[in-house]
């Protein structure tokens, strides 16, 4: 401490070359300090993970013969596999229906309480904020309740205009059950960027846009819009990493909807019971890396399309 | 704040009114799971089964019966669940936190060797799948002999990338060289003048990470589901679906759970409720940081 003191102390008073070097030798140090355990965590949780995962995936164990190196062979296999192809083709399916409500949901909200300031809208605010706090699990339980045949009730609601009772659960309409789900558990997230995001645009923009003649549409369609577009761009990339990973609400509500959420319902849930049902580790490590990557390459490509890439990081 | 909304009301006060009708729907939709629990947990088994007042209350209102049904059901595991969240949660929030202020303020305030390189290092793992981590932490662990106890859940939630980019944006922003040279030139160590002088500036979004990650860290399913075997060491998320699976799969035996599930549910959001209503002041300045730039 009193070295780091001492030296902290030359370096403010003189700019002779050697005590620059000293002072940028310090840096280098203290830079690690800081980042150093950070940096350790993520090599042991993040780095080796990956390594491993990516290893493990290049062998295939086998009842007899033991373990092999198979190379490619498990990626193959899972690009050939109709289960995990039709995991990922849900997942992208359902990303590009989800991830739009969402955030057009998200951005309704956030503009009109963004606009209209009054008591009830801070109060909705912080209600539609509300299930951010619930863990996706518990959320998918309470929906599975209100889904339910034998307590939810949409049974007594569409009763009451003789009309049957949706069924969430069967095949043709879980994929809408689980869109209103995660609408239900994110939009109030989203919905909260967005209005941070809002509340920071300087309010004198509004001043010139209306001595200009434009209306309350116009200044959000053409002012309040693109100058949040940086956070909806960060909102768009989150959702859909999260999305193409959907596990939580799934493997929850397959219990519910027994006969429609098969254990490769998604490539994750896929994965899972790959690994941890089935004690394949390696295919579930190739399954896990292939997502990885497909996640990469949308997200990438996505970016890319929107030519945001310098802005956004 | 008050003058704004005064002026608002006064120029428009009728305008207004559907958007504000439209946005009293969207509440009521938000609102339907957790009013649909509450009403609910206050059923036993036969009242939640006889179909009738799905959405009201049960004739004869039996909070305490239930609660009590929920913490001493198999020996009280549903109050072990609660305090294994809780820990999970506290010890992989703050030790998150910790080093992800470190490593933002490092990044932010240092040029040091090697930074450039390990910033987009960690820019890129903001990409990587959570989840895809889970089976090859699993089998590390296995071989370490560390699956099924209590460090296979805290020590992987010790990482936060997302937490150091928002401390790196912030600390860029809100924490000025000037003020750093200041101290040093005062002769504090560059400990010192962390904890002193660049914390207390940074304070919002060192409470805004700490939220997100002890949140995460509560939330968590896959990795527990995957770590552990032991039911005693299983956090709340885990617990209640088991039971869910317990119940469903044995529908006609199992009745009493599903009424401890609906309760076990309600009490479970209780504590997140009230720590996002009393905190709601530090983590909304805190959110607008990841839509910066």
């Amino acid at each position: 401490m009193t070295l780091l003191i001492e030296e902290s102390a030359t370096s403010t008073q003189e700019k002779t070359p050697k005590s620059r070097g000293k002072v940028r030798l310090r840096e280098h140090l203290m830079g690690w300090v800081f980042v150093g355990p950070f940096g350790l965590v993520f090599l042991a949780f993040l780095i080796a993970p990956l390594a491993y995962a990516l290893y493990l995936s290049l062998w295939q164990k086998k009842l007899i013969g033991g373990t092999s190196f198979v190379f490619l062979g498990n990626y193959v296999k899972a690009f050939t596999d109709p289960t995990f192809l039709s995991g990922v083709w849900f997942v992208v399916r359902f990303s590009v229906v989800a991830i739009p409500v969402q955030i057009v949901i998200a951005l309704a909200m956030a503009l009109i309480v963004d606009a209209v300031t009054s008591l009830f809208t801070r109060f909705s605010r912080l209600m539609i904020f509300l299930p951010y706090a619930i863990p996706t699990v518990i959320g998918a339980v309470m929906w599975g309740f209100l889904y339910s045949k034998s307590f939810g009730p949409l049974t007594d609601i569409f009763g009451l205009f003789g009309a049957t009772a949706p069924d969430f659960f069967s095949k043709n309409l879980i994929f809408y059950g689980l869109i209103n789900v995660v609408t239900w558990q994110w939009a109030g997230y989203y919905m909260i960027i967005l209005y941070a995001a809002l509340q920071g645009i300087d309010p004198t923009l509004y001043e010139a846009a209306r001595m200009d003649g434009a209306g309350k549409w116009q200044i959000a369609l053409r002012i309040k819009i693109p100058l949040i577009a940086p956070a909806l761009l960060l909102i768009l990339v989150f959702s859909l990493i999260g999305t193409l990973q959907f596990f939580n609400e799934p493997q929850i509500l397959r219990y519910l909807a027994a006969g429609t959420i098969a254990p490769g319902f998604t490539p994750n849930m896929y994965a899972y019971q790959q690994a941890f049902g089935l004690a394949n580790f390696n295919y579930g490590s190739a399954i896990s890396f292939a997502l990885g990557g497909i996640v990469f390459v949308c997200v990438y490509a996505f970016l890319f399309f929107t030519r945001k890439r310098r802005s956004f990081f | 704040m008050t003058a704004r909304s005064r002026t608002a009301g006064r120029q428009r006060p009728q305008r207004h009114l559907p958007l504000q009708v439209l946005l009293g729907f969207l509440v009521v939709y938000f609102l339907i799971p957790f009013w649909w629990v509450f009403v609910n947990s206050s059923k036993d088994a036969p009242g939640l089964f006889s179909g009738s007042n799905t959405l009201w209350f049960a004739d004869q209102v039996d909070y305490f019966g239930n609660l009590e049904r929920l913490f001493t059901y198999d020996g009280g595991i549903y109050g072990r669940w609660i305090l294994n969240s809780t820990l999970y949660a506290f010890a992989g929030g703050i030790g998150a936190t910790i080093l992800a202020v470190m490593a933002g303020y490092g990044f932010a305030k240092y040029r040091f060797a090697g930074r450039r390189f390990s910033f987009s290092v960690l820019l890129g793992a903001l990409m990587v799948p959570a989840t895809a981590l889970v089976i090859p932490t699993f089998m590390m662990f296995s071989g370490l002999g560390l699956t099924n106890t209590i460090w296979a859940v805290i020590l992987p939630s010790l990482l936060n990338p997302f937490g150091v980019y928002l401390m790196h944006v912030y600390a860029r922003d809100a924490v000025p060289d000037e003020i750093l040279d200041a101290a040093r030139a005062d002769g504090a160590g560059e400990l010192r003048t962390f904890v002193r002088v660049a914390l207390p500036l940074m304070r919002p979004a060192v409470v805004t990470v700490l939220l997100l990650s002890a949140v995460a860290s509560w939330n968590n399913y896959f990795l527990p589901l995957a770590m552990l075997s032991d039911n005693r060491l299983f956090p709340v998320t885990v617990g209640l679906g088991l039971w869910q699976g317990i119940a469903s799969a044995n529908n006609s035996g199992s009745t009493s759970l599903w009424s401890l599930i609906i309760l076990g549910a309600l009490v479970s959001v209780i504590p997140l409720v009230i720590a996002f209503f009393t905190l709601q002041r530090h983590w909304r300045g805190g959110l607008s940081l990841g839509g910066l730039r």
